[in-house]
């Protein structure tokens, strides 16, 4: 099943309370940040926090990124260095804009990981792109390393660079939105978009979720576990999605029995895409809570 | 056959009436009515008197008598402190305080303690400054903690036997009738003074609203009463109620209402006509609107809530969500302007409320009840009483009450609380036993009594997180740790009655 990364939860790299109850809130992934959260004061300290959270507890299979701080700072590699031997999941890029920038952090991943003895290639990475250097740059960056899963949009510097500011409706991020969910979509990886900060703003938040949604993104960074429930909701199939698309598996099964190479239902064929997101849709469906009969498939 | 006094001849017996008491006048036998046109007697045209101490000396308080007072004004509450400190310079000594309960505002009672004047509590709970004394070994009698329907089962049972009551009200007229909702001291319901106000040898009423005759409708009325006494003030409308309960912004405490409502909605209690209470915590009243979110969505109506009423469980009323409201005690503003308000928001005593001896009590016919919990242990049982230190900071309330009476009693607990676990191998103390808890939810999973399989069952055909109570127990203790063990010394400082009369368990002194 393919994984899901509707929600990546952000969390302050040096807040104990919120690091230790990170993952009850369900998200598909949560985010450690030792980056723009942390004053330049407790960078090691939050290192530290992080480091041993990820050693000592159960994130209970939830996904776990941390965000480095950039090579350009002196805490890039000493971030490496510890969160290589911690292992989260995923270590993520801030302010990619170049392929080089990626290939710069996979270099120190993969020195750190064979000196820690950790497989090579055991950390997997996420780029995120705040400028618009890296968006034009999106495909080079969403092919610059196998370990890449997924492009990130951040908004706030990205509108700062282009003279402008955020606005409910997102205009002025549309392009940005568009080039970053195509360049990874061409990659293969994933797309994440960026954060709405204005937690109190249920219904501006939805209507955000709904439009990246519609965009093709498969997700969203959130600042608070408020954020999660409405964003896995509207990515939850509806009952007519769901019906369709265990009747799409119920086909494909019965003519793999019969050895028939031509699938229909319902009068139409049913071809390769039309699998994939029935797939999409059940598995979205069944992240979502929502109960399906295995028998019926 | 002799004359009485209207000159009529009366036998003395006739079949069926052994002795026959002739008439002796309008006034003989009754002193209390006036004797002629213009003139009356005790009591006048009203029973107002001018200060408490006036009204102390009246009500014939004497030394190892009872006295009580009721917990409506909260964190407000003026009476009980200013009738203490009236009650200790007469000199009287040696009482026993049978409050409801004790809040953080009754600190200076400690003082009444160390100076004699009294020598034996019952209540609900302590806090504070107060807990802490006691808790410390402060007291040489152990202070009596009862549930509020054990407090009127007692008091009706005569355990607690009140010679005098004070009792505090937000309006009242001069001939004693009174209510909680108008004045500017208002409180809602007055729940638990009804108790006392019927059950007290004396009464005495305390208001800052005086009010035309009759004051109606009327939650005390003049018939049990004795004396009024007019002060300025009777609490501070600040710590007597806030404004609305607020909804909380937690994220745990929203998550945790979350699952509780998956678990209301999933349990089979969940059909329209079911009953409800649910507190006034922070998750407890988020359950409450997610359990509006899916009654809305499901077409499910209550029939009643019962409580402690909230705003929350007031505009489910208001919206026809819950037909009716019954309410022992009014948690917020709104709650207490809908008691004024809304003709099926009804008040009713501790006793109707939950005492498990009179003829029929409101928590024996709840469905669901939602409670919170300092602790809880692997059998479920219930800490609401005694801190992590092991100090008094916590009140029985209607905890046991509900949880036995409703068909289902789930428990809303963070897993850690701070750095504590809230699931341990055996609570500190127990208020109410593990045999009558049905559901526990947390934030980091659910586990429900091996004594519910029937639950457990429904349960399972959700996605909700279950696991055993052991689980939850092992996770708590994998993050926090297991705490050293609270150092006590021998003495007993509390006795915690459970709702029948029995000892459930006890309270020892800290060591220091």
């Amino acid at each position: 099943m393919e994984k899901l990364r509707r929600t990546m939860l952000y969390v302050p790299g040096n807040n104990a309370g919120m690091v230790k109850d990170a993952h009850i809130y369900r998200s598909d992934s949560v985010m450690f940040d030792l980056e723009d959260s942390v004053s330049l004061n407790e960078k090691d300290s939050a290192r530290l926090l992080i480091f041993n959270a990820l050693k000592t507890l159960d994130y209970e299979g939830i996904e776990t990124v941390v965000r480095i701080n950039g090579l350009d700072t002196p805490f890039g590699e000493d971030d490496i260095k510890a969160m290589v031997r911690a292992r989260p999941d995923i270590i993520r890029i801030p302010k990619a804009e170049t392929a080089e920038d990626v290939l710069a952090v996979e270099k120190l991943i993969e020195r750190e990981e064979r000196a820690a003895g950790v497989d090579p290639g055991t950390i997997k990475m996420m780029a995120a792109i705040e400028g618009p250097l890296g968006v034009i740059n999106a495909y080079q960056i969403a092919t610059a390393s196998k370990r890449l899963v997924g492009i990130a949009l951040g908004a706030e510097d990205y509108v700062t660079s282009m003279k402008t500011k955020r606005s409910p409706e997102g205009m002025e991020i549309l392009y940005a939105r568009s080039a970053i969910v195509t360049a990874a979509r061409a990659a293969g990886i994933y797309a994440l978009d960026t954060v709405y900060s204005d937690i109190n703003n249920e219904e501006g938040f939805i209507e955000e979720v709904k439009l990246i949604k519609q965009l093709g993104f498969d997700g969203k960074s959130v600042i608070s576990p408020r954020q999660i429930s409405p964003v896995h909701r509207i990515y939850t199939p509806d009952h007519k999605e769901i019906d369709f698309a265990v009747r799409v598996i119920a086909a494909i099964k019965e003519a793999e029995i019969k050895g028939s190479g031509v699938i229909s239902l319902d009068g139409k064929m049913i071809d390769k895409p039309i699998v994939d997101r029935a797939e999409r849709v059940l598995a979205m469906a069944k992240a979502s809570g929502i109960l399906i009969n295995e028998d019926e498939i | 056959m002799p004359l009485n006094a209207a000159n009529r001849e009366i036998p003395l017996s006739l079949p069926g009436f052994d002795t026959i008491k002739a008439f002796e006048g309008a006034f003989e036998n009754t002193p209390l009515v006036r004797k002629e046109k213009g003139i009356r007697n005790v009591p006048k045209l009203n029973k107002l008197v001018e200060t408490v101490e006036q009204a102390v000396l009246k009500t014939e308080l004497k030394d190892g008598m009872t006295i009580s007072f009721h917990h409506h004004f909260r964190n407000g509450d003026y009476i009980l402190n200013m009738v203490m400190d009236v009650i200790a310079n007469m000199g009287i000594k040696n009482l026993t305080l049978a409050s409801s309960s004790l809040t953080d505002a009754h600190a200076p009672l400690v003082g009444h303690i160390k100076n004699g004047v009294v020598t034996q509590i019952y209540t609900s709970g302590l806090r504070g400054e107060l807990g802490e004394f006691i808790s410390n070994g402060g007291m040489e009698n152990p202070v009596l903690i009862h549930s509020h329907g054990g407090r009127a089962r007692a008091i009706e049972t005569r355990k607690i036997n009140i010679d005098v009551a004070f009792l505090g009200v937000p309006s009242s007229d001069v001939y004693g009738n009174s209510n909680g909702y108008t004045g500017k001291s208002a409180c809602g319901s007055l729940g638990y003074a009804k108790v006392d106000a019927e059950w007290a040898h004396k009464v005495v009423l305390i208001t800052d609203f005086l009010v035309e005759y009759p004051n109606t409708p009327f939650s005390i009325h003049q018939d049990q009463v004795d004396y009024i006494v007019k002060v300025d003030s009777v609490g501070d409308p600040n710590g007597i109620s806030t404004g609305a309960t607020r909804m909380t912004k937690n994220p745990r405490d929203l998550l945790i209402a979350r699952n509780a409502a998956d678990v209301v909605v999933a349990s089979g209690y969940f059909e329209d006509g079911f009953s409800l209470q649910t507190g006034s915590g922070g998750a407890s009243l988020a359950t409450t609107k997610y359990l509006r979110d899916y009654m809305i969505e499901r077409n499910v109506k209550a029939s009643w809530g019962l409580g402690g009423i909230t705003s929350q469980m007031v505009k489910l009323h208001e919206e026809g969500l819950i037909a009716k409201l019954l309410d022992t005690q009014s948690f917020d503003l709104d709650a207490v302007k809908s008691i004024a308000e809304n003709r099926y928001h009804t008040e009713i005593s501790a006793s109707y409320y939950a005492n498990p001896l009179n003829k029929g009590c409101a928590v024996n016919k709840l469905n669901v009840v939602i409670l919170s919990a300092l602790e809880i242990d692997v059998n479920f049982n219930v800490n609401v009483l005694t801190g992590s230190d092991g100090v008094l900071r916590g009140a029985s309330g209607g905890h046991s009450d509900t949880a036995v009476g409703s068909g289902l009693s789930i428990i809303v607990a963070p897993l850690i609380r701070g750095r504590t676990a809230t699931v341990v191998d055996n609570v500190q103390t127990i208020i109410t036993p593990g045999e009558t808890v049905d559901v526990l939810v947390t934030d980091r999973g659910i586990a429900v009594n091996p004594r519910r399989q029937d639950v457990l069952k429904r349960l399972k055909e959700t996605t909700l997180p279950l696991y055993t109570i052991e689980e939850l127990r092992d996770k708590a203790q994998r993050v926090a740790g297991t705490p050293e063990k609270i150092e006590f010394e021998d003495k007993v400082v509390a006795l915690v009655e459970y709702r029948d009369g029995t000892i459930i368990d006890v309270v020892r002194q800290v060591k220091s």
